[in-house]
């Protein structure tokens, strides 16, 4: 065989070793493209760290979840408390919610609960009080590890009735007492050996050990498939008693970078991007723009709450008169007209018009340049023809603004404020940090003078740990509070003792009311808007209604199905 | 060469042990800690919380003496526990490391293979149109940034094209070879570009200087084909540079690509070194970073050991 000969040979190999396996690769299927209806995938920004229910506070765990685990409580989409794995939810009024004085005087409830009769487990073990007692056991130690330890430490004692009906004895009889939405059962026939040695619990759980095993779950979905890091696959729940569920298999695909997301949507590599966990609003903006007729796009208003806080140890920042002339002197309905497309409602207080404890009688602060002139004039800032104002010893109202670093949208919002307050004679100065600096050191220790960030609330949550005198962080609560203004107001500290306690809810909605014109008085904060999440669905997908609460829209996934 | 790989072998540890230790302190010095961040973004979570929680996962203890119990427990083959994964460190690294060696190995495989082919046909014609061309498309290549570079080639074979998957390492509920293949294109297609262009660069100019060296002539001069000049002559003394950066590069198989993981949501070490650091998950960053460093640290000593074998006028003392 000649040297040329051999040569195209071996190159004729090389090519079918290459050409052959990709051809097959390639054609072996196209199943995915034409992935039919009784299947969904769904991406999200981010993976689960574990699966445990009360262990670690994840917005991608919450997600995966809503289609696997029954609460017993939680908010719906119209933000209404609504029983899931109970059968009602007990009141005063029909005698299942019982006030009781206790031994140190103060006032608590016993609230009975039943099991849904049909409620089990993925491997068909009924779903009885006996879980209830080893959640609670769970949730009681101070070494499991448990994220929310305060409904768990508010309740006393647990009497069982049977295998169905327990009852609760809660130490404080609020208003939202029939509200036990963190106490989310585990199944006491698997979980039970990984909790012998309390403090090794959070390494044993089976969830993260054996997050495959039916048991684990009693939604109308279980978890058949993870691949760590990339996705997790959910398939029917046998033993689910309720509505059945549509689809065959439900994918739900990690995708952290958003272009990624976008481009994986586009490709029908995923159906739909989840709300809770996906599209930042300008970018779900931009990709409607070119993409409107191919997708259904929803927008949802959240608890999201935008603010600037004002730390009120700022000797400038100390004087309303210097915050109203702050706020006085932004246009927020042009800025979220011109960034968020008018998606994001402007805010007038920490309460969303959502919420039953909104308040429209509160001072509601239009742009107005004049008045905010006015306010610093007589604050003592006088104008300049150049540069900032000046106070009578010569100092320049010059205030620092903090936000999260690589945050696209608030730097956006952070230049939009610069800009506006400049044109008032406030020169404000941009100091940016990654969020677990500003949030860990610099927030917690109260080092700075403005800083916008968000508080995630719940609906008709009492914001006691971000207003209370008490929660103002410092070295005697070893900087655990959260009230980062400083705001110390004896009346705000009585209404939210008051609100808490309060179960008329006419008396407890003027309350709410009071609150927030307090609070929109004397601006301990500048509210900015409510953030909106974005849903890109596709156009044959109908039943997902988003939320805009913590509680995700894949708690009523048997209503998603393909439209007719 | 025994005494040689053996003082080297001692000074690996020793620096492994200096950088755990080093590792261990920046990240105890970074401000925040993933309790304070849970509960900047829970206004539910109450003091007590916060402090339960840092006692169960034993950040209230002192740094040195967190880092004297990991220490004691890494020496007898305890890693522990990765708290961001919820797994052990070790259960938590073994998938991943695969896919980055899966991946990392075929991009540098290829890229390796491809530049010796266009290096190589370049520094023999230099000027000519095929140097020119190959020379525009490394700079083509060193220039462009991988996350573009990524979203490119998503665009093109899986939105335009829709021949191949966008992202993740298998299709649910599928996982066949096949279908890991088909996951493995496009990252690793984006990784070859990334490397070919630098690559290519150095075997061109390894190879260059070395074509024009005495012996080459000498060869020539005795009637030796082309082919043997190229091939035996002239490529075993530009291996040499190759070989270094080939032992630099063997950091990045066990260290991922952490640009290209994200675009592909590809779940390998670059991503799970990115969140251990960012998440202060003490056992999987130090375990991830000092696997990285002792393989860069081994590559480069095997790189000495070659060094030997490729040129006879080099002895390692």
């Amino acid at each position: 065989m000649s040297e040329n000969s051999l040569r195209s040979t071996r190159w004729g190999w090389a090519i079918r070793c290459l050409v052959i396996p990709a051809c097959l690769i390639l054609l072996s299927d196209q199943r995915q493209a034409v992935a039919g209806k009784d299947e969904l995938t769904i991406g999200i920004t981010q993976f689960p760290s574990t699966l445990n229910p009360n262990i670690d506070a994840m917005a991608a765990k919450s997600y995966v979840l809503g289609a696997t685990l029954r609460p017993f409580t939680v908010y719906d989409a119209d933000w209404k408390l609504v029983c899931l794995l109970c059968v009602k939810l007990p009141s005063i009024e029909d005698g299942d919610a019982v006030p009781v004085d206790l031994p140190d005087g103060k006032k608590g409830i016993d609230l009975t609960f039943t099991i849904r009769p049909d409620a089990s487990w993925g491997d068909g073990v009924p779903v009885t009080t006996e879980d209830v007692l080893f959640t609670y056991q769970v949730g009681r130690d101070p070494a499991s590890a448990v994220a929310n330890g305060e409904l768990y430490r508010r309740i006393t004692d647990i009497t069982v009735k049977d295998d169905k009906t327990f009852t609760l004895r809660v130490d404080k009889l609020t208003f939202d007492y029939a509200a036990i939405n963190d106490f989310v059962l585990l199944p006491a026939h698997l979980e039970r050996s990984a909790f012998n040695e309390p403090a090794q619990y959070r390494v044993r759980t089976r969830y993260d050990n054996d997050p495959t095993n039916p048991g684990l779950y009693n939604g109308p979905y279980r978890i058949s498939e993870i691949a760590a890091g990339s996705h997790i696959s959910l398939e029917p729940n046998p033993s689910w008693q309720g509505p059945k569920p549509h689809f065959r298999r439900v994918t739900i695909r990690a995708i952290e970078n958003t272009a990624a997301l976008e481009a994986n949507l586009l490709s029908g590599t995923i159906d739909m991007v989840a709300g809770e966990l996906g599209f930042p609003l300008e970018d779900a903006i931009a990709f409607e723009k070119r993409h409107r007729d191919a997708y259904q796009i929803v927008y949802k208003p959240s608890l999201v709450y935008e603010h600037v806080d004002c730390n009120l140890d700022s000797p400038v920042l100390a004087d309303r008169r210097v915050r109203e002339a702050l706020i006085l002197g932004l246009d927020r309905d042009a800025m979220t007209g011109q960034l968020f497309a008018g998606q994001q409602p402007v805010a007038d207080s920490f309460v969303n018009p959502l919420d039953s404890g909104y308040s429209t009688d509160l001072p509601h602060y239009r742009h107005d340049p004049e008045r905010a002139a006015a306010l610093l004039e007589a604050a003592g800032w006088r104008k300049q023809a150049n540069g900032p104002r000046i106070d009578a010893n010569g100092n320049r109202l010059t205030l620092e603004l903090m936000t999260t670093a690589g945050n696209r949208s608030r730097e956006l919002v952070e230049q939009v404020l610069q800009s506006q307050w400049r044109r008032i004679g406030v020169e404000v100065r941009l100091r940016n940090e990654p969020a677990r600096v500003l949030f860990g050191q610099t927030l917690r220790h109260r080092q700075f003078q403005l800083a916008m960030y968000a508080w995630i609330s719940s609906p008709e949550n009492v914001p006691r740990s971000i207003l209370h005198s008490r929660e103002i962080p410092g070295p005697g609560n070893s900087f655990a509070g959260q009230n980062l203004s400083g705001f110390n107001n004896p009346e705000t500290d009585r209404l939210l003792d008051a609100l808490e306690v309060e179960l008329d809810p006419a008396r407890r909605h003027s309350l709410w009311a009071e609150l927030q014109r307090l609070y929109a008085t004397e601006l301990p904060s500048l509210p900015l808007y409510f953030r909106s999440s974005v849903f890109v669905l596709p156009k044959w997908l109908s039943g997902v209604r988003p939320t805009g609460n913590q509680y995700p829209s894949t708690l009523w996934i048997t209503d998603w199905k393909p439209e007719q | 060469m025994i005494r040689f790989v053996s003082i080297r072998l001692v000074e690996i540890a020793v620096t492994l042990a200096l950088m755990s230790f080093v590792i261990y302190g920046l990240i105890g010095l970074m401000p925040g800690d993933p309790i304070d961040l849970m509960r900047s973004s829970d206004p539910r979570a109450s003091a007590a919380d916060v402090a339960r929680l840092k006692a169960a996962y034993g950040l209230n203890r002192p740094l040195g003496e967190r880092y004297l119990a990991w220490a004691g427990a890494a020496f007898a083959g305890d890693l522990g526990y990765s708290r961001l994964f919820s797994e052990p460190v070790l259960s938590a690294i073994r998938p991943r490391l695969v896919n980055s060696l899966l991946l990392m190995g075929a991009g540098f495989t290829l890229a390796l293979l491809l530049a010796l082919l266009l290096g190589i046909a370049a520094a023999r014609r230099p000027n000519s149109r095929l140097d020119r061309i190959v020379n525009l498309l490394c700079f083509a290549g060193v220039s462009m940034p991988s996350f573009w570079l990524a979203l490119l080639v998503i665009l093109l074979f899986s939105v335009e094209l829709r021949w191949l998957p966008a992202s993740g390492i298998a299709t649910a509920g599928r996982g066949d070879l096949a279908d890991r293949l088909k996951h493995l294109v496009l990252p690793v297609a984006t990784l070859t570009l990334i490397n070919l262009g630098p690559y290519t660069r150095f075997v061109r100019a390894a190879m260059r200087d070395a074509l024009t060296r005495d012996h080459i002539r000498t060869a020539r001069a005795k009637g030796a084909s082309e082919a043997r000049v190229v091939m035996h002559h002239a490529l075993r003394p530009a291996l040499i540079p190759l070989v270094t950066i080939l032992a630099l590069s063997c950091g990045n198989l066990v260290s991922g690509a952490l640009v290209t993981e994200t675009m592909y949501s590809y779940p390998g070490m670059g991503k799970l070194i990115f969140d251990a650091v960012m998440g202060n998950d003490y056992n999987l960053a130090l375990a991830t970073l000092l696997l990285a460093t002792a393989v860069t640290m081994g590559a480069n000593l095997a790189a000495d050991v070659a060094y030997c074998c490729l040129d006879p006028r080099v002895s390692l003392r």
